[in-house]
């Protein structure tokens, strides 16, 4: 009989823009986009690889640790898992990260899950609605020299350190039996994960990083200075930690820009156009003649 | 000819079949390596396949690296990126060429992450070109051009890879034409020895089931397809009831499967399928480019949005400002009254 154990799990998590509505307000007439019109949103596929984390605490109990890498504002989606159960939060933020590809990307992850320590379970989302590239995963478990478990659909079985999922992808599926530590990429299907818990939320409302306390101290009157919500907020566990390069053990030439193989030599922009276009009214005479046209035209037989 | 500047394509099968964008991958290396006067390598791993071979030199290699082992019988992530990874590194080749297929998807940030080389996902077009690096005042010759969609397919983007080697890309299957196998292509292929390290067994594949595609969209005349603006199982019917009378096949944009009304097997654009029908309905689809990308080349398209800027009324023939709820069941009883 193997002993009960608990979980230690790690999920990796990103801010995105939501690039799934793209209205007519998104695009300029010139066809390019204003980005800033789009709201960041919690990684859609994230939320799920969260939830799979928080549903393996919850039955065998252990921790669960949310990491980002991305500018301040992402301090956002630190809250939301936070909001939902998350144990940990850390943000990693430098201008040495930024303008990193997937494979920086995933270094920088790597060096940021070794300073951690300890774990059993890595979990991301399938991939990232901004990218959509799905590499960052795979980059990261060759990086941790762990297996991994991509379009992780759920968990069958976890029991010692084996744990057996069903995998999920187009026109497939697969059920593995896997060794820990390692990784999976969790698909949207997975679950439906879990709204933020009134209690935590409430918990967790003030919890922020330091570059957030010129804002909040507008909203809190009460405390009379930074150092003064600083020290309150480390008091009562609310200070999300924010990592710099300088906080870990890398090799500076491999992270961000400096640090990414590819780069981006154009963009552009796609303006698709027809011709010759025509207003159909959304009536019945308006829909009649329209089928007419059609027929006329043999497009509908 | 010249050896250091070899274009490999990974081959993927299952059970003895060749998976369709490896064979398009070949056409389209071929057609590169005939550019930069290099040869197409391809890497064929699993067990007893040896006799696919022939099939890969007609369409268009010029070697193959045959990996044969028992431990390759089925795909696993640990075992192929060992043996595709220490070939790389044997061989140093200038482009490698992997399908955006589940299992290529899994396995191509493996190999990129253990080279520490640039990787670009899910190509649409891959062409050779150079490139200026201004902030090295440098000129890097005869690079490949790796043409992707990003940000939801807002943008197209060209990524290079300058420095690192192989220049990996994966590509999606059915962007790149496949050509006709000729019989007459001669090849070389060269068995290779495979090694693995114990923790490369680390996961066992319990079991795998796979089917065959039960919509077949690339071929269909007639597609309704349905977006964001069809939000609930009703207005969805509406969509197949369309989709009926027609003859036509049901088509979705990325936020419709996302709602989980349907299947992605259903998916038009650049994550999707691309398709060209005579008739293409977008019902409550808002247009991102991600989804025009993949339905523009239609002969007819109807849109309906309630949103007048929706941007799918850019490339719509005939626009209809409204509710699909309401415009639907006219379209159907329209269509019904003209058959009687």
């Amino acid at each position: 009989m193997p002993l009960n154990r608990i979980y230690h799990s790690v999920v990796l998590v990103k801010q995105v823009p939501d690039t799934r509505n793209v209205t007519g307000e998104v695009m300029t007439a010139e066809g390019t986009m204003n980005r800033s019109a789009l709201p960041a949103i919690f990684n859609p596929e994230d939320l799920n690889a969260l939830e799979m984390a928080l549903s393996i605490k919850d039955q065998h109990g252990g921790s669960v640790t949310v990491i980002t890498m991305g500018p301040m504002q992402a301090a956002e989606v630190l809250r939301e898992a936070l909001f939902r159960g998350a144990d940990r939060v850390v943000l990693l933020s430098d201008r040495k990260f930024a303008g990193a590809d997937t494979q920086a990307t995933s270094y920088t992850l790597k060096c940021a899950i070794e300073k951690l320590g300890r774990y059993d379970l890595v979990f991301c989302g399938r991939q990232a609605i901004d990218g959509d590239t799905a590499q960052v995963g795979p980059q990261l478990a060759e990086k941790l020299g762990i297996p991994q478990i991509t379009y992780a659909e759920s968990i069958i079985d976890l029991e010692g350190d084996e744990l057996v999922v069903r995998r999920s992808f187009e026109l497939g599926t697969e059920l593995v039996k896997c060794k820990l530590p390692c990784l999976l990429t969790v698909v949207g299907s997975a679950n439906r994960p879990r709204p933020a818990s009134a209690r935590k939320r409430i918990e967790n409302k003030m919890a922020a990083i330091p570059s957030e306390y010129p804002k909040l101290l507008k909203k809190w009157p009460e405390f009379e200075n930074e150092q003064s919500l600083d020290k309150y907020l480390e008091q009562h566990k609310l200070s999300i930690e924010v990592w710099t390069a300088a906080d870990l053990n890398v090799n500076e030439n491999e992270l961000g820009l400096a640090g990414s193989p590819t780069q981006v030599y154009k963009v552009n922009y796609v303006v698709l156009e027809t011709a010759d276009s025509k207003e159909i009214q959304p009536t019945v005479d308006g829909i009649q003649e329209l089928i007419a046209e059609l027929v006329k035209e043999y497009i509908v037989e | 000819m010249t050896a250091e500047r070899n274009i490999w394509v990974f081959i993927e099968q299952e059970n003895q079949h060749i998976a369709e964008v490896s064979l398009e991958l070949l056409g389209k290396g071929a057609e590169i390596a005939r550019q930069l006067g290099s040869e197409v390598w391809a890497v064929l791993c699993g067990d007893a396949v040896g006799n696919l071979a022939e099939r890969v030199i007609q369409h268009g290699a010029d070697h193959v690296l045959l990996a044969e082992d028992r431990e390759l019988g089925i795909y696993r992530t640990l075992p192929y990126s060992r043996v595709l990874t220490n070939l790389a590194r044997q061989w140093k080749p200038y482009i490698f060429l992997i399908g955006a297929t589940p299992v290529g998807r899994d396995l191509a940030p493996r190999i990129a992450s253990a080279l520490k080389v640039g990787l670009t996902a899910d190509c649409t077009d891959l062409q050779i070109g150079d490139y200026v690096s201004k902030k090295e005042q440098v000129v890097y010759k005869d690079l490949l051009y790796q043409v992707r969609p990003a940000f939801g397919g807002n943008i197209i983007a060209t990524i290079v890879n300058p420095k690192t080697r192989p220049q990996m890309a994966t590509v999606r299957e059915g962007v790149m034409r496949r050509g006709e196998p000729n019989p007459n292509r001669k090849g070389r292929v060269e068995r290779v020895k495979v090694a693995f390290e114990p923790t490369d067994f680390a996961l066992r594949v319990l079991s795998r089931e796979t089917r065959e595609p039960t919509v077949r969209l690339k071929d269909a005349a007639v597609i309704v397809a349905a977006g964001a603006g069809v939000d609930s199982p009703e207005e969805f019917e509406l969509v197949r009831e369309l989709a009926n009378v027609l003859g036509g096949e049901v088509g979705a944009s990325r936020a419709a499967v996302d709602a989980g009304f349907i299947s992605r097997e259903h998916q038009i654009g650049q994550t999707g399928s691309t398709v060209r029908p005579r008739l293409y309905i977008a019902a409550g689809i808002s247009g991102a480019i991600q989804h025009r990308a993949g339905m523009d080349q239609s002969s007819k398209i109807i849109a309906i949005n309630t949103d007048p800027n929706a941007p799918i009324f850019q490339i719509a023939h005939y626009k209809i400002v409204g509710d699909v709820a309401e415009v639907l069941p006219m379209l159907i009883k329209s269509l019904r009254e003209k058959a009687k």
